[in-house]
């Protein structure tokens, strides 16, 4: 009875899995969807602590321990993700799929231990059953997926994690895909090597706990290794990825303990994961081959090279009050929110601007391109949370249709979006990428903090083209002073 | 060969789950705008939480001396609890902001 009320719950958490994903992904239905998928996962947790049996029966105990991780974790999740800033939140994201993972990975070597001590406890008679017997074997092999893929999940998205908030620097060294592919063969054969062939002898367990230990660090380090060389800029993709790994290894948990919630939940967000992964790569033109063996940067970083001397032209500086008057006295202003806005956090000024411009006659609209920022959609959050009126927001064909009627376009910390290379030079690593096209306004002004290239590492024609002036400069002072100037018109 | 159609033959019931998943996740997702992408990965990354789920199973069933067990179970719930709770309310506080921007208009 109690068994069959738990299926019941899970299958209704399941659906709400399901429901909430599909209502996330309409801009009016999104909230409830989360909250559906919520509700869901508390009545799966409460179900299982409650009515769930092992096979002899028994229901679980030791629920102090269980209720103290649960209001440990709860409470320590509800703080760190209320207070998060804005401009945090996929560093956050990222943080916490970590969490997921290392649970994941927790779960298997636990049930390692357990297997491996109950086949240790066995005679050897029954060792042989336990070796002929099937599920023995597709058990371990379980147990082995969720290790590898939960803590590949978890060192990758600690280091993805201190990339975004700056504690990580990037770091490459010559022949580092050789030596991930490396760690990556190493992991499988050492895995299929203990679960088909140290299992046939009776030495199994001698050699196999070392080993499987040794998966874990080989798993941990393959994490690290294959996170640390990819730039900041793809970080939103590797996270997308790394989310995805972590559903297939809560699903790995679902095979372990028959559990149908958590295969469906696991599988439906690997799979989910993997295709917003791949529309995310799309929006940026990348390969997801290239973001993951991370070539990209390495060549383009040697293509940077060559083409900056190329070009090495002449770009012009515009002083912030003359940007100030031209703002002030245009009649059409488009604000190209980019990635430099969110780290200098500018988004609250930047609104502040709009405003008084709005007020003076100006007519402000925001161009958004759909990877700008640190994740796509990151600036659609951003401005949201500066109070910017969503109808103000353009989407990139909107805006590509009005750059020719626009006098002004103040592109804020943007540059691959904007880089006419994409349009126009078959060679450029970004060519082919959907941008905006500012050079069809009658001007541009570009604040960057300085005539560094952007993250694909080209030069960008934009900036030294003679309608395009530079405002060099942190985004948020520049703003600042902007307003101020703009003030005393 | 035999053994993995008896395997197969075994697992029937994953199986399905897993491929018909596969479609509904893919499928589910298929049209969302560019917009939503950060909160729907978001929320994606709170669901996989339930591996919560195996974290106390874990825990319940680990015998009171068994302290290995019992520290890694521990852990397992406390993560497993970060990525659920966490995840839901991160997702949560930013489609707040759609929605206050909505109402707005």
């Amino acid at each position: 009875m109690e068994l069959n009320v738990l299926t019941l719950i899970y299958l209704l958490s399941s659906i709400t899995f399901i429901i909430g994903l599909k209502n996330l992904s309409h801009p009016a239905t999104a909230r409830r969807g989360n909250l559906v998928a919520a509700a869901g996962m508390t009545l799966a947790i409460l179900a299982t602590i409650f009515l769930y049996k092992d096979e002899d029966g028994k229901p679980l105990h030791n629920y102090a321990w269980i209720f103290g991780g649960l209001i440990i974790g709860g409470i320590a999740g509800t703080f760190a993700a209320k207070k998060v800033k804005m401009t945090a939140m996929p560093e956050m994201v990222s943080l916490f799929n970590g969490m997921g993972g290392a649970c994941a990975a927790l779960i298997s070597v636990n049930e390692f231990l357990h297997v491996n001590k109950h086949f240790h406890s066995s005679s050897a008679d029954y060792q042989k059953i336990l070796v002929d017997n099937n599920f023995f074997r597709t058990e371990l092999i379980i147990i082995y997926a969720g290790l590898i893929i939960g803590s590949v999940s978890f060192a990758g998205s600690m280091i993805a994690w201190g990339k975004l908030n700056g504690k990580v620097k990037d770091f490459a060294f010559k022949g580092q895909h050789l030596v991930n592919l490396a760690i990556l063969a190493a992991i499988f054969i050492v895995a299929i090597y203990t679960i088909f062939f140290e299992l046939n002898k009776t030495t199994f367990i001698d050699l196999a706990s070392p080993l499987f230990f040794l998966v874990l660090l080989l798993s941990l380090s393959y994490g690290i290794l294959f996170v640390m060389p990819i730039g900041g800029a793809d970080m939103p993709v590797v996270i997308s990825l790394l989310n995805s790994f972590t559903g297939v290894a809560a699903a790995c948990g679902g095979f372990l303990y028959n559990n149908k919630v958590m295969l469906t939940g696991g599988i439906l967000v690997g799979a989910a994961g993997t295709l917003l992964t791949i529309l995310m790569c799309k929006a940026m033109n990348r390969s997801l081959k290239n973001v993951l063996i991370g070539s990209f940067g390495g060549s383009a970083a040697g293509a940077a090279g060559g083409n900056g001397q190329a070009h090495g032209g002449v770009y012009k500086e515009v002083s912030l009050s003359d940007a100030a008057t031209v703002l002030n006295y245009a009649n059409k202003v488009l604000i190209v929110p980019g990635y430099g806005l969110a780290v200098a956090q500018a988004q609250h000024i930047c609104h502040e601007l709009e405003k008084m411009l709005t007020d003076r006659g100006v007519d402000v609209k925001y161009a958004i391109h759909p990877v700008a920022g640190r994740m796509p959609g990151h600036m659609n959050v951003l401005l949201a949370e500066a109070d910017v009126s969503y109808d103000l927001l353009l989407e990139m064909e909107q805006a590509n249709d009005e750059f020719r009627s626009t006098d002004v376009v103040l592109v804020l910390g943007a540059n691959d979006v904007v880089n006419p290379a994409a349009k126009t030079d078959p060679s450029s690593p970004i060519y082919g990428m959907p941008i905006l096209e500012v050079e069809d306004a009658r001007m541009t002004i570009v604040n960057k903090r300085s005539m560094k290239p952007g993250y694909a590492g080209i030069e960008n024609e934009l900036f030294f083209r003679s309608k395009t002036s530079m405002l060099f400069g942190d985004a948020k002072s520049v703003l600042q002073q902007l307003v101020g100037e703009v003030k005393n018109l | 060969m035999e053994n993995i159609l008896n395997w197969v033959g075994s697992h029937e019931q994953y199986i399905y789950i897993v491929v018909l998943m596969i479609f509904v996740g893919i499928e589910v997702i298929g049209r969302v705008p560019a917009v939503l992408h950060t909160p729907l990965m978001s929320g994606a990354n709170a669901i996989h939480g339930v591996v919560i789920i195996g974290a106390i199973i874990v825990m319940g069933k680990a015998e009171g001396d068994n302290y290995a067990a019992l520290i890694l179970g521990f852990l397992a719930v406390i993560l497993g609890t970060l990525n659920v709770v966490g995840g839901f309310v991160v997702t949560d506080r930013m489609l707040e902001m759609f929605k206050s921007k909505k109402s707005q208009k």
